[in-house]
């Protein structure tokens, strides 16, 4: 296994945890007031449409579109992704962002769902795991939480996958990280708030950088000094980088505290 | 046809906001990006060391601004 096929993995397996850390957030507040039927059965509808998506789009796209051009516009997507990552985990690790806070978007999911006091006290979701109905409301909570929240690990797994030749090992990281993730929640509950979750996007935005300017230089032609091995090279400056950012950003400009929680969808 | 013309607008929505979202100097940063490594292919020595440059720069600009908007 090559040093790229190691980050690579490691990439998509960061970012498909995180992504799926605040699918759970809104699952589980889906399921607490709705009913688990419903919940699991949005859940798992929406991880066959993301599949399907990485099949149908992903495959072609390696197959069909010669492997630079890809490469280019990849490491281009890739980079305006990493970027955005980068700049938001600067900015929140120097406080000028407010955290995400999975504490207060399932409070928020929940209290949405209740829809009033008879939700409130429990029955609605009690009745409705009971008798095993079927929830409209919690099924489509549910979809479009882990659809919304999962494509942009379809984006990263295409992405990474098709321009490296490694779409199936792509595909295998980002549901390890689902099914990790699952089983993490599954018997921690609430405590998946408590995961770094500022710390992992850092370390994904720095990994999507890194290899989107790799792709690009490659794509574009350039032959990077020490092959596949630039990517680790690249991955320190990124994250020496943001490092001097966060530091400069706390002692040049102090941070307000961050007013209020973010609970809204994070890209 | 109306849900045709929806689902259009909803799929460019989500490729502007993917793209630009709130940091439109990001995406610029990119594309600048593009143009540098495709023009500076032919120089390796050079590229290697302005390529990662343009995304510090770009990355640095975009965390000032954002600090800015804070």
């Amino acid at each position: 296994m090559t040093t790229s096929t190691v980050v690579l993995a490691l990439a998509v397996f960061g970012a498909s945890a995180v992504e799926m850390v605040e699918a759970l957030t809104i699952v589980a507040a889906a399921g607490v007031t709705r009913g688990w039927r419903s919940a699991l059965e949005g859940t798992v509808v929406a991880a066959l449409v993301l599949a399907t998506l990485v099949i149908a789009v992903g495959v072609p796209l390696a197959r069909l579109v010669p492997i630079d051009v890809l490469r280019v516009v990849i490491g281009a997507l890739l980079l305006v992704l990493g970027l955005d990552w980068l700049r938001k985990a600067v900015l929140r690790a120097s406080g000028h962002k407010a955290l995400h806070d999975e504490d207060a978007i399932y409070a928020k999911a929940v209290a949405d769902l209740s829809n009033g006091a008879e939700a409130t006290t429990g029955s609605a979701a009690a009745r409705s795991w009971k008798h095993g109905r079927r929830d409209a409301t919690g099924f489509t909570v549910a979809f479009k939480g882990v659809f919304l929240e999962g494509m942009e690990v379809v984006l990263i797994v295409i992405t990474l996958g098709a321009s490296s030749g490694h779409l199936a090992l792509a595909a295998a990281a980002a549901g390890a990280a689902a099914v990790v993730v699952g089983t993490v929640g599954y018997f921690v509950a609430r405590q998946l708030s408590e995961v770094p979750e500022n710390a992992m996007k850092l370390a994904v935005g720095i990994m999507l950088t890194s290899f989107g300017v790799f792709w690009v230089g490659e794509g574009s032609g350039l032959h990077w000094p020490g092959s596949d091995l630039m990517i680790l090279v690249l991955v320190g400056v990124f994250a020496l980088t943001a490092a001097v950012l966060s530091f400069l950003m706390r002692r040049i400009a102090p941070s307000r505290e961050a007013a209020t929680a973010n609970t809204g969808p994070s890209r | 046809m109306t849900a045709v013309i929806r689902a259009l607008g909803a799929f460019g929505r989500f490729w502007k906001d993917f793209l630009i979202g709130d940091a439109p100097e990001l995406f610029v940063g990119t594309l600048i990006f593009v143009g540098a490594a495709l023009a500076l292919h032919h120089h390796g020595d050079v590229a290697v060391v302005v390529l990662p440059l343009i995304v510090i720069v770009f990355l640095g600009g975009s965390v000032l601004r954002g600090r800015a908007k804070s």
